[in-house]
């Protein structure tokens, strides 16, 4: 076991961690978190995408002792106030999500992604997202959805 | 619902849905943690074929935090049935019944031989590695053509042969028509199994009630039929029995099924009393959830000289996998009708042969039939142009069904369609000129990304389906479905679907047809589902039949409510029923427009029950059970636009156009959601995806790193658009969207890369077409 400590959504917590503990689980499990889901086994699909210390980061990548000292949001750290994050209520406007399994990893990627300037037209929209899968919309809408929190729709 | 009345049908209105899932707050399986909880890991076998020799369960039964070690012998006497099969079809099918572990022989890499249950998730994998398992191999055979054959290794040793059933339908004197044709042409396909790869895996939490109930959580399409059949399985009384679905993180059919893991969650929660839960990984959901298609088809088309075609004649051998599943046997006959497509063909013929393999079992994909019907009809159009030296599309017109209702060869009529009218608008969109010139330009210029254009029309049969006809090709259930809407004393309305949504957007589109025909807004509606506790009855999600068949039983319920509150509002107004015009909610008295009432005012009066007439019950409620007259005939035409890298086999999508008539919309946005998503999987089958078994049955490529789903940068944007003819057979003119596109696009992809590719020679690329097959084809065609 090894004492780790973790700010998320803005909580401090001081956990004690199996070192084989993967992010995802200590979120879910230990801090139930659920809102980041698991979608596959070899950090291909990125349903558990979470922000650390602001860069978007597959959850099922980092073992929970490495995240030691590190800032973390997850979807549920998101809105505030009451008011849908700007990308959350794009995709809700665009009806860019529909089983919703994906959505939180691809709000959290998208985030990261308009953060970084990166987000400037759609070729780089998609290029940016391709990390993350969905199975239910075809992208369209979601890339739609980018572009206008990005201010490039 | 007339113009007047559709306020909200039609409109574009945002989901019901999305708050809680953008938030976080999705209630998915995993998410459910019960106290107690045991976590089940099923111990699968590495072999495609094997016979079992012994299980050893002692190392991981001392293992930390285990509370049990199950095998398939151990288990053998819980189950008082087989594995349920609803659709055998044909009397003399064979099915081999096979059970939840099992104990003798495994049959496909991933089948279930043990479970371990322990107090989590790690400790649970931790021993399921200690559970020692001896095998002794055994022949396998994994291509479907292959096992069909004499002296093919065999599945099921004690059937004599790999074939379960041969189906067929041919039109009379079919010989002698297909040989008079000027021309034939005859082509073979193959159609790779496909992993459906919801992004959800499958997971199941049983919670053993007091008095012997069981809770069960599941993500399934469907609550409903689950519950009947694992009742069924387990010899329990169907009362003890709730199931319940949650948030369902998309299916696309393989969620459609009674799996291993639900029946062994409910047995194993009795017996340890204690909560069981199983959630499955992506590389296990690989082996462990079904597949699609796996077809090889040989398909002729007989024509006159001047492109009439004559006659079709489709062979199918189609994989089942090692066991038959749910409705294993059946998806091929759920195309068996379409095989002919939008096109007026006299004379019909299809046969199926279901093939065991030693591969995981196949069952529903997104459009299950339709899709492999679709794409062998679509590809070999083409060819068949080519063959007559005429334009592809002028083939297509001079084929097209126009008159309506129109009986068709295989047997059944289509209600309505509008073909030519979805291609007249395809290629107002496409530009078809300024793509061939472009195409004419690279030709000449000699460059190494060459364009191509592709096309598909088509229609299909969905809404599975008219229940007489279920009955008459020998599935074991109907196809009608459910809905009650309550009329509640504050005005607000309460619906209960029998749907099971997973994505759909059926809150919010049952909504819009509730406030449209009641009189309110879509956010006084409230719309339950997925709970056999809440929705006692109901046949669930799939074969695009929620709207088709749902929402007509939904709008049923709505002209019942009508009906009665008719009767309450008269009373009240003191006039005759027939005295009152209805329109969008409120009663008035005809010719003194000011006496009127609301439905919401009725359902109040209906409530308090101090002014009804004479022996009317108090309360304002219906219920409406709605079993469609005919199946749904959704149609359209899509077209393709890809750029191939003749130096590297590379094919990329540039454009799709679709064109799709589904009849009345309710909600656009919705529809549209559904058509991308569709096209999604028709592209990726396509281009991308192919299950892959090496000779000895191991799946090489079942995890996401390996199977390529695609991702935002492999597609372009979707231009689509529709045509509108109603559905005669459907109260508000609604035809299903769900797996159009799927059944749609893969034929206008590969159509597009060959036509890209057709001035260096090339007439055929199987798919998926890969970078590898498109050069191969390309190299070969120069020899």
């Amino acid at each position: 076991m090894r004492r780790t400590a973790l700010t998320v959504n803005g909580i401090r917590h001081q956990l004690e961690l199996e070192p084989r503990e993967l992010l995802v689980y200590v979120l879910r499990e230990r801090l139930g978190l659920t809102g980041t889901n698991v979608g596959c086994d070899t950090s291909s699909c990125g349903a558990c995408t979470v922000l650390v210390d602001g860069e978007s980061v597959k959850s099922c990548t980092v073992l929970g002792v490495q995240a030691d000292g590190a800032e973390i949001t997850t979807i549920e750290g998101l809105a505030a106030n009451g008011e849908l994050h700007p990308v959350q209520q794009a995709f809700h406007d665009h009806h860019a999500l529909q089983c919703g399994y994906c959505t939180p990893g691809m709000v959290m990627a998208a985030v990261s992604l308009i953060a970084s300037g990166e987000a400037k037209d759609e070729e780089s929209i998609r290029r940016g997202l391709e990390g993350n899968l969905c199975r239910c919309t075809g992208y369209h809408n979601i890339v739609e959805a980018v572009a206008a929190a990005a201010g490039k729709a | 619902m007339s113009a007047t009345e559709t306020r909200f049908v039609g409109a574009p209105v945002k989901r019901k849905e999305d708050g809680p899932l953008l938030a976080g707050r999705g209630t998915y399986v995993d998410n459910i943690d019960l106290p107690g909880t045991v976590v089940m890991a099923v111990v699968r076998s590495p072999y495609a074929h094997a016979r079992i020799t012994s299980v050893d369960v002692a190392a991981a039964r001392g293992c930390e935090g285990v509370v049990a070690v199950f095998t398939g012998a151990d288990l053998r006497d819980d189950w008082k049935a087989a594995m349920p099969c609803a659709w055998p079809v044909t009397e003399d099918m064979k099915n081999p019944p096979h059970y939840p572990l099992a104990v003798d022989e495994v049959k496909y890499q991933g089948d279930g031989v043990a479970v371990v249950l322990a107090d989590s998730r790690a400790h649970a994998i931790d021993a399921a590695e200690l559970v020692e398992v001896e095998y002794e191999p055994l022949p396998v055979v994994v291509d479907v053509a292959a096992a069909a054959e004499d002296g093919a290794p065999l599945v099921h040793e004690e059937l004599g042969t790999n074939v379960s059933y041969v189906w067929k339908l041919e039109t009379d004197a079919f010989d002698a028509a297909i040989a008079a044709g000027d021309v034939v042409v005859k082509r073979r396909y193959y159609q790779p199994p496909l992993i459906p790869n919801a992004m959800e895996p499958r997971g199941v939490v049983a919670r053993p009630e007091p008095g012997g109930d069981v809770t069960l959580w599941s993500a399934t399409q469907i609550p409903h039929i689950l519950r009947v059949l694992v009742a069924a399985t387990l010899g329990m009384p169907e009362t003890k029995l709730r199931v319940i679905a949650p948030d369902v993180g998309g299916a696309f059919g393989s969620k459609l099924d009674v799996y291993a893991e639900e029946l062994l969650a409910v047995a194993l929660g009795r017996r340890l009393g204690r909560p069981v839960k199983w959630v499955e990984e992506r590389s296990e959901n690989a082996v462990a959830t079904i597949h699609g298609r796996d077809f090889v088809t040989e398909l002729e088309l007989a024509a006159t000289k001047d492109g009439k075609i004559t006659a079709i004649r489709a062979n199918v051998h189609a994989s089942m996998g090692a066991y038959l599943q749910l409705v294993t046997p059946g998806i091929p006959l759920l195309g068996a009708w379409i095989y002919a497509g939008p096109y007026a063909i006299p004379h019909y013929s299809v046969t199926f042969t279901g093939v065991f393999t030693n591969t995981t079992p196949t069952d529903a994909y997104r459009g299950a039939g339709r899709p492999e019907a679709t794409y062998v009809l679509e590809r070999t159009m083409d060819a068949l142009a080519l063959e007559l030296g005429m334009d592809r599309l002028e083939l297509r017109r001079r084929n097209f069904i126009t008159e309506f209702p129109a009986q068709i060869a295989s047997g059944l009529t289509i209600d309505n369609g509008d073909y030519h009218a979805s291609l007249d608008r395809l290629l107002e969109v496409l530009d078809l000129d300024g793509i061939q010139a472009d195409q004419k330009a690279r030709r000449e210029r000699g460059d190494a990304k060459q364009i191509g254009v592709g096309f598909s029309t088509y229609n299909e049969m969905c809404g599975l389906a008219p229940s007489r006809i279920l009955g008459a090709i020998r599935y074991a259930a109907g196809g009608w479905e459910t809905a009650t809407i309550r009329c509640l004393p504050t005005g607000t309305f309460q619906v209960v679907t029998g749907t099971s949504p997973h994505g759909q957007g059926h809150e919010t589109a049952w909504s819009q047809i509730v406030a449209d025909q009641l009189g309110c807004d879509p956010s006084e509606v409230e719309v339950l589902h997925g709970d056999t506790s809440i929705s006692h009855a109901g046949l669930d999600t799939y074969g695009s039949r929620s709207l088709p068949v749902g929402g007509a039983a939904l709008f049923s319920a709505g002209k019942k409510i009508i009906e009665k509150a008719r009767d309450i509002v008269a009373h009240q107004l003191e006039v005759s029923a027939d005295d009152l015009d209805y329109e969008a909610g409120t009663f008035s008295v005809k010719g003194s427009p000011d006496k009127s009432m609301t439905v919401k005012g009725a359902a109040w009066a209906a409530f308090a029950a101090h002014n009804l007439p004479d022996g009317m019950e108090p309360g304002l409620e219906a219920t409406a059970t709605y079993d469609p007259p005919n199946f749904s005939w959704p149609g359209g035409a899509h077209a393709a636009v890809v750029e191939v890298d003749t130096d590297t086999g590379d094919a990329r999508l540039v454009r799709y156009v679709a064109v799709d008539d589904v009849g009345t919309v309710v909600n656009p946005l919705i529809v549209d959601g559904q058509v991308h998503g569709g096209i999604t999987q028709g592209i990726a089958t396509a281009l991308y995806e192919e299950g892959l078994y090496d000779e000895d049955g191991n799946l090489t490529n079942g995890t996401l790193a390996t199977y390529l789903v695609p991702s935002a940068a492999e597609l372009p944007s979707y231009e689509l658009e529709r045509t509108e003819s109603k559905a005669t057979d459907h109260p508000f003119g609604a035809k299903g969207v769900g797996e159009t596109g799927t059944i749609a696009a893969a034929p206008a992809v590969v159509n597009a890369v060959v036509d890209a590719l057709s001035h260096l020679g090339v007439t055929d690329i199987q798919m998926p077409a890969t970078p590898e097959r498109v050069w191969r084809a390309i190299e070969e065609a120069k020899q």
